[in-house]
């Protein structure tokens, strides 16, 4: 068992879950909320790591962090080197790759929630703001709770991106899925199944987890 | 019954004829709603109300709620202008657009929109934010007593009954003192007991304060029970306008008429009441006749408004014997009125009463004016309708 690749892929998990959810509130707030009418270019954009394979959003995330483009350039002069490589590479890439994974759940539950409710708080002098915090941030928590869970899971398992990006340095980059392949290239199949079987379990724990807690969640008008 | 004080303020002198009182909110707005089979609904609105209870009647999708949002600033009028309490809050010539959360609107949904996770007493505290605190305490305690909520204060609002959650909803919205009060059809749910009593609190506190407060219905009852005025809607436009007996007793529009459904509406005094036999005497105004009428939580000697649907009354020619009715009068034939198949019989028995009949009944009977006949009125057939200052 590679201690190491597990610390590395918990971590790089855990961050991302945690970025992935500040930055997917006010993304998912907009889409559920906004009336603008190209919204559907957005909703259609955020789906997009859905349905593309890892290896062209990674290629995407080298070319765009790379030395030739401007956010690169930018990047390199502040921290000296590139993104490619390293374990902010892995975390930027997760983020996209992870994005439908936050944005989904929390979309559905803001728009689960009764308008009439937000209309009451502002009626009754809450700001937007105010009534994001005190109304709908309340209501959505198994919307929250399922985005962070997905988000972590799906970077948990993720192999794509973080070959095209990351590489394959161990300590750095080198994450319990690449490590699985690296036993299985080298012919060490015991090994590549004791890594498969906890990657799989803790899989399914976490969703067990998320489907647990919404089936108690609750009701969103207990009377209705 | 609940009294809800006004502390900190005069206390306006009750003014007994709305008319004279300036108008505290005025409206006018418009505004299409286009959709993509038929030609949509037009809202076209124009009105000014003075405190008090305004009703706004009409069927559904006349347009109430609409108009209610347009005041709260949920809903944007293509143009228009609202003014309330000689504070501008939409204009669309000046581009004026007070934000919902600054209009001081108290607002209470038809489906009460009570926060599920907040318990009651933070719900009430809800639109209280900006205020100092123990001003807030005490001014959420008073409330809580006076709308006899207090107990309930930790509840959450799927723990309590429908009334209870009525009861949440209207301290909610007053406890932030609004300059005006809408209510969406804020009772349509509750029993008749419930209803009596918030209505009763509702009408305590608002002799206290005296804001204007439109009251959403579909309910000819609740119009006569409540209003000091009633604004009749229609496809979005305001149809009639007045005195609740005045707009729907002797109603000029055919829309209305059909709303208010009662041909036969009187002023009486309740001359007795009778609990044995669970009825209460009547006295109409005009004469000496007496009806029974359903026995009601009313005191002797008040002043009631009796309704009648025509089509409820049977006439006789002949005075019948051995019915169940409690009230068999006798009076004079002194006209008809024929309209599609349906004839409109004019009975002086002291009052007025119209009576519905077939054109075959007229003839089978050979109905002539000026004979005698006799009016038979069930005691059900008899709807109290309360006035709304007894």
């Amino acid at each position: 068992m590679n201690w190491q690749a597990l610390g590395l892929t918990l971590r790089l998990s855990l961050i991302t879950a945690m970025a992935l959810i500040v930055l997917a509130l006010p993304l998912a707030y907009w889409v559920a909320f906004s009336g603008r009418r190209w919204k559907f270019l957005v909703q259609a954009a955020t789906s997009l790591p859905l349905v593309m394979p890892p290896t062209v959003l990674g290629f995407y995330v080298l070319v765009a962090f790379g030395s030739s483009s401007p956010l690169g350039r930018l990047y390199e002069r502040w921290t000296g080197h590139t993104l490619a490589f390293t374990f902010e590479g892995l975390v930027v890439g997760s983020i996209l790759y992870s994005l439908p994974f936050a944005v989904q759940p929390l979309v559905n539950s803001f728009l689960a929630i009764d308008r009439r409710l937000i209309d009451a708080s502002r009626v009754l002098g809450a700001s937007r703001l105010a009534t994001f915090f005190r109304v709908i941030l309340p209501l959505s928590a198994s919307g929250i709770v399922t985005a962070v869970a997905l988000t972590f899971a799906h970077t948990f398992g993720e192999f794509g991106v973080v070959l095209m990006v990351g590489g394959d340095i161990p300590g750095v980059t080198r994450t319990i899925s690449i490590d699985v392949f690296d036993q299985v290239q080298g012919g060490n199949y015991a090994a590549a199944n004791v890594t498969s079987l906890v990657l799989l379990a803790v899989s399914f724990v976490i969703l067990a987890m998320v489907y647990g807690w919404n089936r108690r969640a609750w009701p969103r008008t207990p009377w209705a | 019954m609940g009294v809800i004080q006004s502390e900190n303020r005069p206390l306006p002198m009750p003014q007994p004829d709305n008319a004279n009182d300036p108008a505290a909110l005025e409206v006018f707005a418009r505004k299409l709603y286009r959709n993509r089979t038929a030609s949509g609904f037009a809202l076209d609105i124009r009105f000014a109300v003075p405190p008090g209870i305004t009703i706004l009647f009409g069927s559904s999708g006349a347009g109430k709620t609409t108009t209610l949002a347009c005041i709260a600033g949920l809903v944007r009028p293509d143009e228009g202008r609202i003014r309330l309490a000689g504070r501008v809050l939409f204009d669309s010539g000046e581009g004026t657009d007070i934000d919902v959360s600054r209009r001081s609107v108290g607002y209470v949904f038809q489906d009460l929109a009570l926060f599920p996770h907040l318990t009651v007493e933070r719900n009430v505290r809800y639109g209280l934010r900006r205020i100092e605190e123990s001003e807030r305490e005490k001014r959420v305690g008073e409330i809580l007593e006076s709308f006899r909520i207090a107990s309930l204060r930790s509840s959450l609002p799927g723990e309590i009954s429908g009334g209870e959650r009525q009861r949440v909803a209207l301290a909610r919205a007053l406890v932030t003192r609004p300059a005006v009060l809408l209510l969406d059809e804020p009772l349509s749910a509750l029993d008749a007991a419930t209803k009596g009593r918030i209505v009763d609190d509702l009408r305590a506190w608002n002799r206290a304060q005296r804001i204007p407060i439109l009251y959403v219905t579909h309910s000819r009852e609740e119009v006569f029970a409540l209003g000091e005025r009633v604004l009749v809607l229609e496809r979005g436009r305001v149809v009639a306008e007045g005195l609740p007996q005045d707009v729907l007793g002797a109603p000029r529009e055919e829309t209305v008429a059909q709303l208010a459904g009662f041909e036969n509406i009187f002023d009486a005094r309740v001359a007795a009441v009778h609990e044995d036999t669970g009825t209460m005497t009547c006295r109409l105004a005009p004469g000496a006749l007496d009806l029974e009428v359903p026995l009601t939580r009313i005191e002797p000697g008040s002043i009631v408004r009796v309704g009648i649907r025509a089509g409820d009354i049977l006439l006789a020619t002949e005075e019948p014997r051995g019915l169940s009715a409690r009230n068999v009068l006798r009076g004079a034939l002194t006209g008809f009125e024929e309209k599609d198949f349906r004839v409109l019989a004019r009975v002086d028995c002291g009052a007025t009463f119209c009576v519905l009949l077939t054109p075959g009944a007229r003839r089978s009977l050979g109905l002539v004016a000026g004979q005698a006949v006799w009016l038979i009125v069930k005691t059900h057939s008899c709807h109290l309708l309360r006035l709304a200052e007894g």
